[in-house]
């Protein structure tokens, strides 16, 4: 289906049927619970969710693919945060022109530092892909940021960010519209209850705007990796000095592959916009970059479906894990004997709460360490490990593969 | 601009530029002898840091007593605080060992970072010699947000300042330092002597380096790593001894810099983007190189922030360094200084 061979056309429809009941699927605990406060059902987190998954789809391309590491993903994210308000500011507060123009600005962006930056491969890549990220992070919170061109806060808004004011232009803005960011006409903070029993369930038009976009550029991504330009990015991260020598050049790929993966940030950054009409510098800042390397590598580079694990789970973590507190814990812990719960809890409460960053980098240590392919790659791993010794117990194949062989 | 002005700002930038070229020097000390790109290292200047504020801090536990002779404003018997150390060497040395924690944390600082620097390599370096550089940075930089993560359970989310001893806390004229009457500069005292500590170290790296027989094992090791190894000598350890040094640099460039920057645990992070900078401009693997690039960047650094500079263009302070860093590596692919062959793959 769609040029897609069976397995991935089930991945597809296993992603797009657990996106679209996320609402459902996020939200196990009934409202009244204690257990409530885990529900990662509400719209905010839910449109985080899906935007962060974007992002994360399109780092992938880039560094799953070909290898090159960017440090500098956030300055796209940015880039197209400032352009949607941008299209608010000028047009009024439909996010279709919003989200094109981000996806266009940072596309033409990606062009301008990549095009510099691909010059070098390794570490100078991703060095040089930081100082461009770095240096506009530091104009768009400084330089743009001041009165310029008869502009009041200039391009950024420097500090306070960029928001929309009432003394905007917004030509397009009539009075039946209303009067935050909207899909002809359907406010984005739209949501309708649904209460079943003890639950309640929130169903988003944003997070559903971005759950349908979201799936979209996850099914261009699986057609990236599955084609000869896929192969071809595949080729320049096993040996890229061989493929010069026979005669290819690489850097039209690798920077096709860097536009595409700039253009998903844009793209990520814009719907950000649209969800919340607020854009500030340090959406550019280089703790954004790294996040979304975070993210990547923690589901797994190079797989499909990784990057949005990783994503998920990262700001999962932020959102609901980080607000586990000493309470909770001695809520938890309290059938054990004092002293013995309260060495417990003395020890979580540096993993919970405002902690969560060092369980977060653990984590990350441990998958970088253990698991080369991520999440994804070590359960793919685990489960070829598992059917492959069932496999052999039953019925020998012919020509064991190197991997069964080695699991020997 | 005037001769006072430029002055000024030369001394800016050599204060700037000797953080810079501490922590550069040791990242390329790591990178030169083991081939591996340590994105942790701001975290170790940071721990650096760190053992100035622990041992303040451990210097200034207290007894609490009461003195019935004096009441505070509530009418209360006033608590005094006498710091265990006064008690046991008398109030004048005592007072006068707190105020110098500062340089005396580079005593406790020299032993905590070898310690920290040999675990690190043995636990955890060592087993990714044959994995990809990507691997090596995604790992350092896990290690680096622990350290963060452990320095802010421990000191809390915000600055801890410590001050320098009182004597050297004030100005000093350059001026008279330099016998030059012409000259009317004061620049912090706390300053001068970073400078002057700073070129100490390096040199004694260099000297170590140059003049030790296990500097030259090193620096042979540095060039052909199988060559020595075939001649029956035990690089590897060698080569973990010199991961701790680099580690003791860094922490030593932390500790002393307490003073000019309140340490957060945010610190590593801020100085790892600009040292991996300075480094990839000096030429990864050469320390010539990471040193001439450190005080170059803080001297462009400092005469981009003065009103001169930003009047001409705009915003010149906050991307200088970026700039040169992007100029310089695609005009002189290998840094300034590098080798060939190293990173290209």
């Amino acid at each position: 289906m769609f040029g897609l061979n069976r397995n991935d056309t089930l991945l597809l429809i296993f992603v797009a049927i657990i996106t679209f009941a996320a609402p459902i699927l996020m939200n196990p605990f009934p409202t009244e619970s204690s257990l409530a406060q885990f529900n990662a059902g509400y719209p905010d987190l839910m449109q985080r969710f899906v935007i962060f998954g974007i992002f994360a789809i399109g780092f992938n391309i880039l560094f799953g693919l070909t290898g090159y590491l960017s440090f500098g993903h956030a300055a796209f994210l940015g880039a197209g945060s400032y352009a949607c308000v941008w299209m608010f500011k000028l047009f009024g507060y439909n996010v279709l022109p919003g989200i094109i123009l981000s996806v266009i600005v940072a596309g033409i962006l990606s062009v301008a530092i990549g095009y510099i930056s691909l010059r070098r491969s390794g570490i100078y890549f991703s060095i040089l892909t930081l100082a461009f990220a770095q240096m506009s992070f530091a104009l768009a919170y400084s330089v743009l940021g001041q009165d310029m061109f008869g502009l009041q806060g200039g391009l950024t808004n420097g500090e306070t960010g960029l928001q929309v004011y009432t003394s905007d232009p917004q030509i397009f803005h009539s009075e039946a519209a209303p009067n935050l960011p909207h899909l002809f006409g359907l406010p984005m903070r739209e949501t309708w209850v649904w209460e079943y029993g003890a639950w309640s369930f929130q169903f988003n038009a944003g997070f559903y705007l971005c759950a349908i976009i979201m799936l979209v550029v996850f099914y261009m991504s699986i057609r990236i990796f599955r084609s000869p330009f896929g192969m071809m990015l595949r080729a320049i991260k096993t040996n890229q000095n061989r493929l010069n020598y026979t005669g290819v050049n690489t850097r039209p790929y690798a920077l096709a592959a860097f536009v595409i993966s700039g253009m998903y940030a844009g793209l990520a950054g814009g719907l950000l916009s649209a969800m919340d009409p607020l854009a500030g510098a340090e959406r550019m800042q280089w703790t954004a970059s790294g996040e979304v390397v975070l993210m990547t590598i923690l589901g797994g580079a190079g797989t499909l479906i990784g990057p949005v694990l990783g994503a998920g789970l990262i700001k999962y973590f932020e959102n609901i894990f980080s607000k586990i507190n000493d309470a909770i814990l001695e809520g938890w812990f309290a059938f054990l004997p004092e002293t013995i719960g309260d060495a417990v809890v003395w020890v979580l409460h540096f993993f919970v709460g405002k902690g969560w960053h060092l369980t977060l980098g653990l984590m990350f240590m441990i998958v970088v360490i253990f698991l080369p392919g991520g999440l994804v790659g070590g359960l793919v791993q685990g489960a070829k490990r598992l059917f492959g010794g069932r496999r052999r117990k039953n019925a020998p194949p012919p020509s064991a593969s190197p991997t069964s062989q080695a699991a020997e | 601009m005037d001769l006072d002005a430029i002055l000024l700002q030369v001394l800016n930038g050599l204060d700037k530029g000797s953080a810079y070229a501490l922590i550069a020097l040791g990242l390329t000390l790591i990178f030169g002898t083991l081939g591996v790109v340590n994105f942790a290292h701001g975290a170790l200047f940071m721990v650096g840091a760190f053992c100035a504020v622990s041992l303040e801090r451990l210097l200034t536990i207290s007894q609490i007593s009461i003195d019935e002779s004096k009441t505070d404003f509530l009418g209360n018997p006033l608590e005094v605080e006498t710091p265990y150390i006064e008690m046991w060497f008398g109030e004048a040395i005592g007072q006068g060992i707190i105020d110098w924690s500062v340089p005396l944390a580079i005593l406790l600082t020299i032993p905590v970072m070898l310690i920290i620097g040999i675990a690190m390599e043995r636990g955890l370096i060592k087993h990714f010699y044959k994995r990809p550089h990507a691997d090596q940075i995604l790992v350092t930089f896990g290690l680096a947000i622990v350290i963060g993560e452990i320095i802010k359970a421990s000191f809390g989310a915000t600055e801890n300042p410590v001050a320098a001893p009182a004597a050297l806390a004030r100005v000093t004229d350059v001026g008279a330092l330099v016998g030059a009457d012409t000259i009317n500069v004061t620049y912090p005292s706390w300053r001068l002597i970073y400078m002057a500590f700073a070129a100490v170290v390096i040199g004694a790296i260099f000297a170590f380096l140059q003049f030790t027989t296990f500097g030259m094992v090193v620096r042979a090791g540095m060039a052909d790593r199988e060559t020595v190894g075939l001649l029956g000598i035990d690089i590897d350890r060698r080569f973990t001894i010199m991961f701790a040094i680099a580690a003791v640099v860094a922490g030593l460039a932390g500790v002393m810099y307490v003073p000019i920057k309140p340490p957060s645990y945010e610190l590593g992070m801020q100085f790892l983007v600009i040292s991996f900078v300075v480094v990839v401009v000096g030429g990864m693997g050469s320390l010539p190189g990471a040193v001439a690039a450190g005080f170059l960047l803080g001297l462009l650094e400092a005469f981009a922030s003065t009103e001169w500079a930003k009047d001409i263009i705009p915003g010149i302070d906050q991307i200088i360094i970026y700039v040169v860093a992007i100029i310089i590596l695609l005009t002189r692919p290998r840094g300034l200084m590098g080798r060939k062959g190293v990173m290209e793959e």
